[in-house]
């Protein structure tokens, strides 16, 4: 590349230039920007400093608006800065703050001139540095820097005043060790009389209190101050953002400070702040019924106004105070309610939050019919936004709000019709736990599923594969419920399920032979009946005949099943003579539906055989597996039951696949195994040491030769497998710390062995529908799980017009969620006592800072405490406060802020009280506890340790 | 479209991770066409991320009708944006700031501009973007407000101003370019 010559610099082109050329560029545009960044890349190289800050004044323009890269310049932006020439240290400090970050790594080089800038008597120099340092700043640069930010917030230029504390704000973040020095002076700075510093103040105040407020707490008199005084909007919505944080962890703070917001509420005419003093006081006072109250008159303005954006942020804070203050949403029902159709996405999502926190058992119905009537009319997006928080709500505590389930299962039929439905998911998920879960509703179930197989339409719309494999597998296990079997099962097989995915039609096989094996032994049953009797009393036995099949299955079962399916009973048996009664009324074709002839049933073994023949050459395992299955069973029944006689063995058959299916299916809890009694004489901690001791020896070299593969290492394997599969055959003997270990890592299987316990005997097979669904989709089977453990036994004998629904049971719940907030308590309590530790040493640090010379206090201290006569009110609370490990959050910076901020607690010493001999002990210990926390920080700033009194009085 | 989802989440998790310091994390200044005027980041965000952030949200907010609100909800921040001309201004800050003091912040900035520029239009900051920077250094430090007076910031500017003009006409004379380059 050249030199820059005299050339270069008298005919450089000027960022005008650029700017122009660019707009001439239609298409070439990069060619040109790249032909430019040649030439500033020459440029930039020249000793005069005036070309060098319009190479870099272009090469930043070129950045901000077309990101090209500019950290090659980052040197010479640095040599601009230090040009005596203010419009090039102009120049330079703008390069800078746009294009420096954490690794740059001539960031260091800034330092000095910063520093000398920093000192200028030139403001405008200061303010630049300034505004670099609150960009840019690195810990480095923080630490460095701090004594010159210092000075500056005494400057007597407010220009530099002000911005020296929005400095701060940086500063404190990259070195927390600044607040030491700084934030005394950044406290009196808040009792200033000139508006321009109080706002920037207030301002940095508000970002520290957001993150940890319960430091700021002693300086709520100052802010009460500026809150009653002010008439400043900027502060006041700052301050009231600083209370919102304060008041939840000081309800005396709560009580004196809600009456001067409601004053601005009333009072003032600018939104904005109007805004904040609802959201604060629907944030943070929802006690103080006034204020509430008065704020949901404000929002109600806000509502009705024409401005979108009010619109907007009304219903923005209703939905804030929803959930503990439900009736505001009621009062303004409508406008919600309208503003569901609204234009604006953002107005129409948040009323469709609030229309879902209204919804309540009374009126569920209604409003889920206003829903999905809008959901049909939205686009995609929101149309799913509808669905998704309907189905959300629904489910919400097992259902909780569900009267009428016959009427939500039909829903969620509606819902999958829908055409953009794409929550295919949870519907999946919600429908079968309702089959699971509520028995009644189980007939409307298999009706609505069948409505969906039915439709071939359905079958090319891939949101809906999920819910047709939940319909299909409601089908095939509630098929007892069904009318027409033969048509599900004609359903299941229509020849547009090939667009299914293979998992989904494996369901739709297994679903198919649950109701071929349902269809065979009500042949068989009405064989018997019609041996029994005579055809004139057909009816009528029919039904007891199937009454009695299915107490019979029953009856198979362990007697805590049989007892809560007493409770059921009667209800089906009284179902099905309803359904025969109507059926008696004349409607004979229906009848034939129910009934099954030979001929009806070698037609569905050959209609079974046509479908699922092609498919035993399936690609997809499962399919061909589970088809080959069927495809032998019906091989198997259709020779056995030819010419109308059905064969002794084929009926055992029969008699026995049907009572595995009819098995009925619980979810299993996700802690069941938690329930399952540990045997006798098993001892899991003791054993486990063993363990170790005995395996100690063995495992390490077995390892070692496993990774050099030697053939002693094989051995060694198969040594250490040995005692395992002994173990097995005699668990409770020596080794039960393997058996431990074995329940450990096979826990899974373990889970229905509770099952098994009370289901004595049952038949092998009889988990199979249920093992194989749960193939299906393991993960998504879990996850339902997991949501909705309970038990299958318990049910409660309501008599309720709700339909019973299995739920979970309290004791299950408790110890789990209780086990885990207990983990996260510790690491949480662990983090919190370092920092409770950490506060304190700095208040012992403090007060013997206090005893040992009063006169050393300083005026602004004093002037803290005597100035406000509620701080000692406040910090006499706090104090107990600070035991209370749950708020306090493990900022390390915060050390040092509270530090310095106690300090005016001085007073209240005495009425520490308990705690006070213990922390006067703890005061050594303390101090190394804080180098060390100080060490951890990114900064090694031990040695500035015994400063720090000094600084703060 | 799943794909694209899944990414984005991916994405906001990491910008969530960001330490988030200042109430105002980014001004951006978009044209109707979607040309960038002006981008002033408080929050730090790598060159990469400054690309994509300003493609997404120029399509969310170029795409908003006219009578909408001027709020968007983006990746779990608030983007306020306001539109004058042919121009959007944008400020991107958090959940629970106050949307309305922003709004008046931006229109704070445009008055100020307006003023100083005379009647601004796009032109005026196409070409004097430095200037743009300038006037906002004055009005946000640390993505905080720090100046409210329009007549102050137009008096700094001035002043600023007339300083640089000063340099300039010293190094710029043509003595001082001979000096220079015969050195």
């Amino acid at each position: 590349m050249a030199s820059p010559s005299l050339m270069d610099t008298l005919f450089q082109r000027t960022l005008d230039d650029i700017i122009k050329g660019l707009r001439h560029q239609q298409a070439g545009e990069s060619a040109f920007i790249s032909k430019v960044v040649e030439e500033i890349r020459r440029e930039i190289k020249s000793t005069d400093l005036h070309t060098k800050s319009i190479a870099l004044q272009k090469l930043t323009y070129l950045n901000s608006i077309y990101f090209i890269d500019m950290s090659w310049a980052a040197f010479h932006a640095i040599e601009c800065i230090s040009s005596p020439n203010f419009s090039h240290k102009k120049v330079g400090y703008l390069a800078i703050s746009m294009s420096f970050n954490e690794s740059t790594s001539v960031i260091l080089l800034i330092t000095n001139q910063l520093r000398k800038d920093l000192k200028s008597n030139n403001e405008f120099e200061v303010s630049l540095a300034l505004d670099c340092l609150s960009r840019i700043g690195t810990a480095d640069l923080c630490r460095d820097l701090t004594p010159e930010v210092f000075t500056l917030l005494s400057s007597s230029k407010v220009f530099v005043r002000k911005k020296a504390i929005g400095v701060v704000l940086r500063v404190f973040g990259k070195y927390p060790d600044a607040v030491r020095v700084c934030f005394k002076r950044l406290v009196e700075c808040l009792d200033g009389t000139d508006p321009q510093i109080v706002s920037a103040v207030v301002g940095v105040f508000c970002e520290l209190a957001s993150k940890d407020p319960r430091s700021y707490l002693p300086l709520a008199p100052e802010f009460y101050r500026i809150l009653v005084d002010s008439r400043n909007n900027w502060v006041l919505i700052k301050v009231l953002k600083i209370f919102a944080k304060l008041a939840p962890l000081e309800p005396r703070l709560a009580k004196r400070v809600v009456e001067p917001i409601c004053e601005h509420m009333r009072r003032t005419g600018a939104k904005s702040l109007m805004f904040e003093c609802i959201r604060t006081v629907v944030t943070s006072f929802t006690d103080y019924e006034s204020a509430v109250k008065l704020s949901v008159a404000k929002i109600r303005d806000f509502l009705v106004d024409d401005d979108p954006n009010l619109k907007y942020l009304g219903l923005h804070a209703l939905s804030i105070i929803a959930p503990n203050h439900l009736w505001a949403v009621l009062e303004n029902k409508e406008v919600v309610i309208k503003s569901l159709s609204d234009d604006d996405p953002n107005v129409k999502l948040e009323s469709l939050r609030l229309v879902v926190a209204m919804v309540s058992e009374s009126n569920v119905v209604e409003i889920c019919r206003v829903l999905v009537n809008y959901s049909l009319k939205s686009d995609p997006e929101f149309c799913n936004e509808i669905l998704g928080s309907i189905l959300s709500k629904c489910c919400q505590n097992v259902y909780e709000i569900i009267v009428d389930f016959d009427w939500y299962v039909s829903l969620l039929g509606e819902m999958s019709r829908i055409p953009h439905c794409q929550k295919g998911e949870e519907i999946e998920n919600q429908l079968i736990d309702i089959g699971m879960r509520v028995k009644d509703v189980r007939p409307e179930l298999v009706r609505v599923g069948r409505d969906l197989l039915i439709d071939p339409a359905l079958l090319g719309n891939s949101f809906l594969h999920r819910i047709l494999s939940a319909a299909a597998w409601v089908c095939g296990e509630y098929v007892e419920f069904s009318r027409k079997p033969v048509e599900l099962v004609e359903a299941l097989l229509q020849p547009r399920t090939s667009l299914l995915p293979p998992s989904i039609r494996t369901v739709y096989i297994q679903s198919a032979f649950k109701i071929l094996i349902f269809c065979l032994h009500s042949y068989l049953l009405q064989r018997e009946n019609i041996a029994d009797d005579m055809a004139s009393e057909m009816l009528g036995l029919k039904s007891q005949g199937e009454c009695s099949g299915s107490s019979a299955l029953v009856a198979g079962k362990a007697p805590a099943r049989q007892e809560q399916d007493e409770g059921f009973n009667p209800r089906d048996s009284n179902k099905s003579y309803e359904d025969l009664s109507i059926i008696n009324e004349g409607d004979v074709s229906a009848l034939l539906e129910k009934g099954f002839t030979h001929e009806s049933i070698v037609n569905l073994l050959n209609l079974i055989e046509l479908a699922l023949g092609p498919l035993s050459g399936s690609p997809d395992v499962e399919v061909q597996e589970r088809s080959k299955n069927v495809l032998g069973f019906v091989d198997l029944i259709k020779q056995e039951i030819s010419n109308g006689f059905v064969s002794e063995r084929a009926s055992k058959i029969i008699d026995m696949v049907h009572d595995a299916f009819t098995e009925e299916l619980g979810p299993v809890s996700v802690n069941a195994q938690e329930k399952v009694p540990i045997p006798d004489g098993l001892m899991l901690k003791e054993s486990l040491a063993d363990l170790d001791a005995i395996c100690g020896n063995v495992q390490l070299p077995s390892s070692i030769s496993f990774s050099m593969g030697s053939p002693f290492g094989e051995s060694v394997g198969a040594s250490v497998s040995i005692p395992q599969s002994k173990e097995e055959s005699e668990p409770s003997s020596e080794s039960t710390s393997l058996l431990a270990e074995h329940r450990k890592r096979h826990g899974l299987y373990y889970l229905p062995s509770e099952k098994n316990e009370t289901l004595a005997n049952d038949y092998p097979p009889a988990n199979d529908p249920k093992s194989s669904d749960n193939t299906n989709d393991d993960a998504q089977d879990l996850v339902k799980l997991a949501d909705k453990s309970l038990l299958p036994k318990r049910r409660s004998n309501h008599a309720k017009p709700r339909p019973v629904v299995v739920k979970l049971d309290e004791g299950d719940v408790v110890p789990f969620i209780a086990k885990k907030s207990d983990t996260r308590d510790d690491l949480l309590s662990d983090a919190v006592r370092d920092i409770l530790l950490g506060n304190v040493a700095k208040t012992a640090s403090s007060q013997s800072i206090i005893s040992d010379k009063s006169s050393s206090k300083r005026k602004g201290k004093e002037k803290l405490n005597v100035d406000l006569p509620e701080s000692r009110e406040i910090l006499g609370v706090e104090k107990p406060d600070l035991g209370n490990p749950s708020s306090r959050r493990s900022k390390h910076r915060s050390h040092g802020k509270e530090k310095s901020r106690k300090s005016p607690e001085k007073k209240n010493s005495d009425e520490i009280g308990d705690g006070e001999k213990e922390k006067q002990k703890s005061r050594h210990r303390h101090g190394r506890h804080k180098t060390k926390q100080r060490a951890e920080g990114p900064l090694n700033v031990a040695a500035q340790t015994p400063v720090i009194p000094d600084f703060l009085l | 479209m799943l794909l694209s989802c899944r990414w984005f989440s991916i994405e906001y998790w990491y910008l969530d991770s960001k330490p988030t310091e200042n109430m105002i994390h980014f001004v951006l200044l978009i044209s109707r066409q979607g040309k960038v005027r002006l981008t002033k980041w408080y929050s730090p965000y790598s060159q990469k991320e400054r690309t994509k952030v300003i493609r997404e949200l120029s399509g969310v907010i170029l795409s908003r009708g006219p009578k909408l609100c001027n709020f968007v909800e983006w990746r779990g921040y608030k983007v306020v944006y306001k539109r004058y001309a042919s121009l959007y201004f944008c400020m991107c800050i958090d959940q629970d700031d106050n949307e309305l003091e922003v709004l008046e912040i931006i229109h704070h900035y445009v008055e100020i501009l307006d003023r100083y520029f005379g009647s601004v239009c796009e032109l005026d900051l196409i070409f004097n973007f430095h200037k743009a920077y300038y006037i906002l250094d004055e009005l946000l430090i640390a993505g905080e407000l720090q100046e409210s007076s329009k007549k102050t910031v137009a008096r700094l500017i001035a002043a600023q101003d007339s300083l640089v003009e000063s340099a300039k006409e010293q190094a710029s004379s043509i003595s001082n370019i001979i000096a220079q380059a015969t050195k």
